[in-house]
């Protein structure tokens, strides 16, 4: 019998991740990743959420453990955060979370310890297509996949990756929890960044591990300064929210950002778009994708995808995509299946 | 078969206590604050505790206050002395959170250790002045097992800062050492029942006559108003039989447990390659066992030995059951690979030659998996 390690947060996904490979006959451990030492209101982190995972555990007669992840966290996830911020572009630490914590370390630790897999509560589905070559799929909930936040994912990760959540939509997930009688049957989805309070916010977190500098708001068509920003480093590319309109009393949107100039170059809503987007620190998740693959681009959780030509450090596009704030990931898919994932770099 | 050697962290009940538990509850059913002859009966068995506890630390049974463990004994020790004297607070880099949290919070500084666990004296000779109105140090770390040399800290409380109040947390040190002779000359002296065989949450404070302190809690102003609240009578005379037990077996204990805990000791550090032991053996408790395995991890040790049915323990666990990094082992100038593996074996009264038998057959494979780092197909 093939013995599971299942990440649960004290969230319902993990927990019916956990009830369901118990009902199918899995050894199945339960583990919550204690990630964080300061204050967070949401995540895997409060007490709370810990003594919902061991509650459902003990409901589904599991063992529980927890283990203690907190510099591996902060190394691999928090201090990357910070320094993109200091940068000028725009991280995203779920994704690192999942690379360097729960499909990195936690891995790791399973297998140093003998578990045969890793299972999370993901909304992806790794499928075996043809033996040991493992292929990522979108979930087949269309509004909760997951297979974003999973594309930097590659073969000696999937290989001991279980998603049994994959093949279901979150409202059955939701009556799964509640028939089985789990406490986190209604808990609400977990969402932004989970070592960052509400009450505290981005600013304020931010605020106090770095320097934030103002910056002024500089038209690049015209060269003429529209204003001020208070924080140049909490700007992002596309962001219109907060930055002055033109002379002409239109919208303007960020087109860049330069830390070393302390400038926020702003552009008209026709200039956000570019026609390619330059990648870095790219990964398949089989074999390298050929240049001249036409793929589907995604930018963002749960945005939408755009046709796209893979050109080996790039993709193009026959018309034109809104500008991805550099430090992005950009996912490529053919159809519904991940083909691999880079980080965008900064437009010109 | 199991291998329970957490016994710091707490340790089974002793027959004694069980028995004396259940006679409090059948028997002692009043509130000993009472007037009438069931109140009266409970306040004499109340008056026996407190002696079996004064004779066991070294005081009288007025100085005794009974609280509800460890963590309030140290908190009633510094809050309360610094509420009845204010000033300056000393204490250890290796105190157990409730002194260490306690005594920052009112901004105390703290006195280092140095690489052999002990407290730098020093470094204390060099902080101290007339202004200083607590020092607090431990009797015996809980992590690693190693004394504190308290008389002699007393003594340089004596010379330099006369009217300051030490304190012992001598949680750790009661199971193994004669804490009556060991902490004659701090002012408070804080233990838990459950370290030595005794309930959950129930120790005592004693506060030597001339010390004065303030309470934490206010009320019906039982314990000569040092500790109001009912008295928690089935766990009281539940700790003094545990308590008399202890004492009264300590000798033979520290014999054959120290025997137990010299062969684990021995046994691992010849059969891991690269073992450390923490402290040096002479200067500790006999019941600590303190290893480092480095190149492993704790969390992954503790996992694996746990599935092989022996219980450890490292550092100390926080509220939602992981393990922290020990803030006792950085004092100590212990970081990086060699902390990373650090495991406490603990043995206690009732500690088997099986159990620790069992420990050394499995601690070693344990270790070499913890160890592997190879991305070959576990089994």
């Amino acid at each position: 019998m093939s013995r599971v390690l299942v990440a649960m947060s004290g969230g319902v996904d993990s927990s019916v991740a956990a009830a369901l490979l118990v009902r199918s006959g899995y050894d199945v451990t339960g583990v919550t990743m204690k990630l964080w030492d300061g204050v967070s209101d949401r995540g895997c982190c409060s007490v709370r959420d810990v003594e919902d995972a061991r509650r459902v555990a003990r409901r589904l007669g599991i063992d529980h453990y927890v283990f203690n992840f907190t510099e591996e966290f902060e190394n691999t996830v928090v201090l990357p955060y910070v320094t993109e911020h200091t940068l000028g572009r725009t991280p995203n630490p779920c994704i690192d979370c999942n690379r360097h914590l729960k499909f990195g370390k936690l891995l790791e630790r399973a297998r140093q310890l003998g578990f045969d897999k890793v299972a999370t509560g993901h909304y992806a589905r790794v499928i075996e297509s043809s033996p040991s070559r493992f292929s990522l799929y979108r979930g087949v909930d269309q509004e909760k996949d997951q297979s974003y936040v999973l594309s930097v994912l590659t073969q000696s990760q999937l290989a001991y990756c279980l998603f049994p959540l994959g093949d279901m939509t979150k409202s059955q997930a939701r009556d799964i929890a509640s028939t089985l009688g789990l406490c986190t049957a209604n808990k609400p989805d977990s969402q932004d960044v989970c070592f960052i309070t509400d009450q505290e916010g981005r600013e304020g977190f931010l605020s106090r591990r770095m320097d934030l500098h103002p910056g002024e708001v500089v038209e690049v068509a015209t060269g003429r300064r529209l204003g001020n920003v208070p924080a140049l480093e909490l700007i992002t590319v596309g962001q219109r929210k907060g930055i002055v309109k033109g002379a002409d009393g239109k919208r303007r949107y960020v087109l860049r950002v330069d830390i070393p100039a302390r400038q926020v170059l702003v552009g008209q809503a026709d200039e956000v778009g570019v026609s390619r987007i330059d990648l870095t620190s790219l990964s398949f998740v089989e074999e390298p994708v050929p240049p001249g693959t036409e793929v589907l681009v995604q930018v963002s959780a749960h945005g939408f995808v755009t046709k796209g030509c893979f050109l080996g450090d790039s993709v193009v596009f026959e018309g034109r995509h809104r500008r991805v704030a550099p430090g992005q990931t950009v996912a490529l898919y053919d159809g519904s299946r991940v083909l691999g994932a880079g980080l965008a770099k900064s437009s010109p | 078969m199991l291998a329970y050697l957490d016994h710091a962290a707490t340790s089974p009940m002793r027959p004694e206590a069980e028995r004396a538990m259940l006679d409090a509850v059948h028997e002692h059913i009043g509130n000993p604050s009472g007037l009438h002859s069931v109140a009266r009966k409970a306040a004499m068995a109340l008056d026996e505790a407190r002696e079996v506890m004064a004779a066991s630390l070294g005081g009288s049974p007025s100085e005794i206050v009974f609280t509800s463990g460890g963590t309030e004994s140290d908190n009633l020790a510094i809050f309360g002395a610094h509420s009845a004297r204010p000033g300056t607070v000393l204490c250890s880099a290796i105190e157990h959170h409730a002194v260490l949290a306690s005594a920052s919070s009112i901004g105390a500084r703290v006195i280092p250790v140095g690489r052999d666990g002990v407290v730098d004296l020093f470094a204390l000779e060099r902080m101290i002045d007339a202004s200083v109105s607590i020092v607090s140090v431990m009797l015996v770390n809980n992590e690693t097992g190693i004394i504190q040399p308290i008389d002699e800290i007393a003594e340089i409380l004596r010379k330099r800062a006369p009217s300051a109040v030490l304190h012992t947390d001598a949680v750790a040190a009661f199971p193994f050492l004669d804490v009556a002779k060991a902490a004659r000359s701090a002012d408070l002296v804080s233990i838990s029942a459950h370290k030595f065989g005794g309930p959950q949450g129930v120790g005592a404070l004693l506060v030597r006559q001339g010390t004065s302190i303030a309470p934490l809690f206010r009320g019906g102003g039982q314990e000569r108003g040092l500790r109001s609240g009912t008295h928690n009578m089935a766990g009281i005379l539940a700790m003094a039989a545990a308590a008399s037990a202890t004492v009264a077996q300590r000798e033979e204990s520290v014999r054959t447990v120290g025997r137990l805990r010299d062969r684990l000791a021995d046994e691992l550090l010849s059969r891991v390659d690269g073992a450390v032991e923490t402290g040096n053996r002479t200067n500790k408790v006999v019941s600590n066992c303190h290893l480092c395995f480095p190149g492993a991890e704790s969390e992954a040790i503790l996992f694996l030995a746990d599935r092989n049915g022996v219980c450890a323990s490292a550092g100390s666990a926080c509220s939602s059951g992981a393990m922290q990094s020990s803030h006792v082992l950085a004092a100590m100038g212990l970081e990086g690979e060699v902390a990373k593996g650090a495991v406490r074996f603990s043995l206690g009264w009732n500690t088997s030659e099986e159990e620790v038998e069992l420990a050394i057959s499995v601690i070693p494979g344990v270790v070499e998996q913890a160890r592997s780092r190879s991305m070959q197909k576990a089994g």
